[in-house]
């Protein structure tokens, strides 16, 4: 269900490092389900610097809005504006729709994340 | 230990609705199921096919005696001496200052009987207010019939073939808000031609012990024309589209029923009723504000609560609004100053910080086609 490559935060978002110290963001399977039919994805700019834990961007279902929170320090290298045509994607395949690309500034963050594991414990006490 | 809440109330239908896998919210005092497969997909299949409602949550207030009449002409705006037996009228519940109590559904069950359906969150207020103001109006005798009704929604153009074949009603003969009595699925009940989707449909008022019968029966009939359960979340998207009113956000004892540009549910040429010198001051001198329909021109989504501005200057707010699955566009509802409230008119909307322009629309948004029958 929650794929063992990615890292996950407790705002329901996932982090997906690759090797050149860049890494992909996006929502959790969990978060889709709980927020219904994704209508609208507000993005950051590029070039932008986040801290972790800050909010950068938001998401609209058709009830609610909910914000984007960064899982870790670093600069937005590109924002995914396919999501802005087609907000659905992100639940259909919510694990494969990254929202924006990070340059990660702290290595050492990732590791304040939590497995698939532990995600998958987190979200199945809520079931 | 943490206060707790009054227990939320069920419907008669509640454990089927967990059954189907309904997301439960808490609604007006209910738990209610606000999505099954989801909002958009519900929506979509109400506007294409059919869906099937549970709204027995909300209210019945019945009215009798030889004076009922007189009472509902003083307690509601329109004119209730229309109504023929087995007709319907929308109207308002209204305060001396024209705003709403509440808004219903009046439906005159014998000539010296009326039916009210009210609104969920407000049983209870309504009761009491028709109690206070009918004390020395004669022969009335008020009654809270909820509890004896399950009321549910079947909407959809398919609505007809579906509930046919289960009722001697001859539904093709039944008018847009009228009601007939008979069986449906050999339950005792009546029916209505009525909704709040915009959308071709039908009411169906049923005893509680009844409704899970009628329910599954309806869902079994609907099977081949896709039927399936929606919840409020596609209810609330689709009466937007269909820019009927919701209490609690577009119109409530704050909003003139001439400000919620509803002067069509004003029986300007009958006696006095609560609140008729306001509102026949408003129409001689005009209303200061008037709620409008708008778009959303650029990229997001108004919601209820978010600031309107003209000009830069804060000058109004929105009461509704949604991206609607049906038309894809960013809608809502919003009060404007009068001079402002024509089509066409742009403003903008403060959506979360940012200023959205947004543009005077004609309502409402949706207007199902016409049968072809």
């Amino acid at each position: 269900m929650y794929p063992a490559d990615l890292k996950y935060t407790n705002d329901h978002e996932w982090l997906r490092s690759q090797n050149d110290g860049h890494a992909e963001v996006g929502i959790t399977d969990y978060a889709q389900q709980q927020l219904g039919d994704v209508v609208f994805v507000e993005l950051p700019e590029v070039g932008r610097a986040v801290a972790q834990g800050e909010a950068f961007g938001t998401i609209e279902s058709v009830k609610a809005v909910s914000e984007l929170f960064a899982p870790v320090a670093g600069e937005v290298t590109a924002v995914n504006t396919e999501l802005q045509q087609h907000p659905e994607q992100m639940n259909a395949n919510p694990h494969a729709a990254w929202i924006i690309k990070l340059r990660i500034a702290n290595a050492a963050e990732t590791d304040t994340l939590l497995s698939s594991e532990r995600y998958t414990e987190m979200v199945g006490e809520k079931g | 230990m943490n206060q707790s809440a009054p227990p939320l109330k069920q419907t008669s239908l509640h454990a089927r609705h967990v059954a189907h896998g309904a997301r439960m919210v808490p609604f007006g005092g209910w738990e209610m199921p606000v999505e099954y497969t989801g909002i958009a997909a519900e929506h979509l299949l109400v506007r294409t096919r059919a869906g099937l409602f549970d709204v027995s949550h909300m209210g019945e207030l019945e009215l009798a005696g030889r004076d009922a009449l007189a009472a509902i002409q003083y307690l509601t705006s329109n004119d209730a001496s229309r109504l023929s037996l087995g007709q319907i009228q929308y109207s308002a519940l209204t305060t001396p200052e024209g705003t709403f109590v509440d808004d219903v559904l009046v439906y005159r069950l014998a000539d010296e009987h009326f039916l009210l359906v009210v609104n969920a969150a407000n049983i209870e207020k309504d009761f009491a207010w028709i109690r206070r103001h009918t004390a020395d109006r004669g022969d009335v005798v008020l009654v809270n019939t909820s509890n004896r009704y399950a009321l549910l929604a079947l909407q959809g153009p398919a609505a007809s073939d579906i509930l046919q074949p289960l009722t001697g009603i001859e539904l093709a003969s039944l008018k847009y808000y009228w009601y007939a009595h008979g069986e449906v699925a050999g339950v005792r009940g009546f029916i209505s031609r009525t909704g709040y989707t915009g959308e071709e449909g039908f009411e169906i008022f049923v005893p509680p012990a009844a409704a899970e019968r009628v329910w599954n029966a309806l869902l079994e009939a609907g099977t081949e024309f896709d039927l399936r359960p929606c919840g409020l979340g596609a209810r609330d998207t689709l009466r937007l589209e269909a820019a009927m009113r919701l209490y609690g956000q577009d119109i409530d004892e704050t909003t003139t029923v001439l400000e919620a540009d509803l002067g069509w549910v004003i029986g300007w040429s009958k006696d006095d009723f609560l609140g008729a010198d306001r509102l026949r001051a408003q129409k001689t001198e005009g209303v200061p504000r008037k709620l409008v329909g708008f778009e959303i021109e650029e990229r997001g989504i108004a919601r209820h609560g978010y600031d309107v501005y003209l000009n830069g200057v804060k000058a109004g707010v929105v009461t509704s609004g949604t991206q609607t699955p049906f038309l894809k566009k960013a809608i809502g509802l919003a009060y404007l100053p009068a001079g402002d409230a024509v089509v066409d008119r742009v403003f903008e909307v403060d959506v979360r910080g940012r200023r959205v322009a947004a543009r005077v629309v004609p309502l409402p948004f949706y207007k199902r086609p016409r049968s072809e029958r």
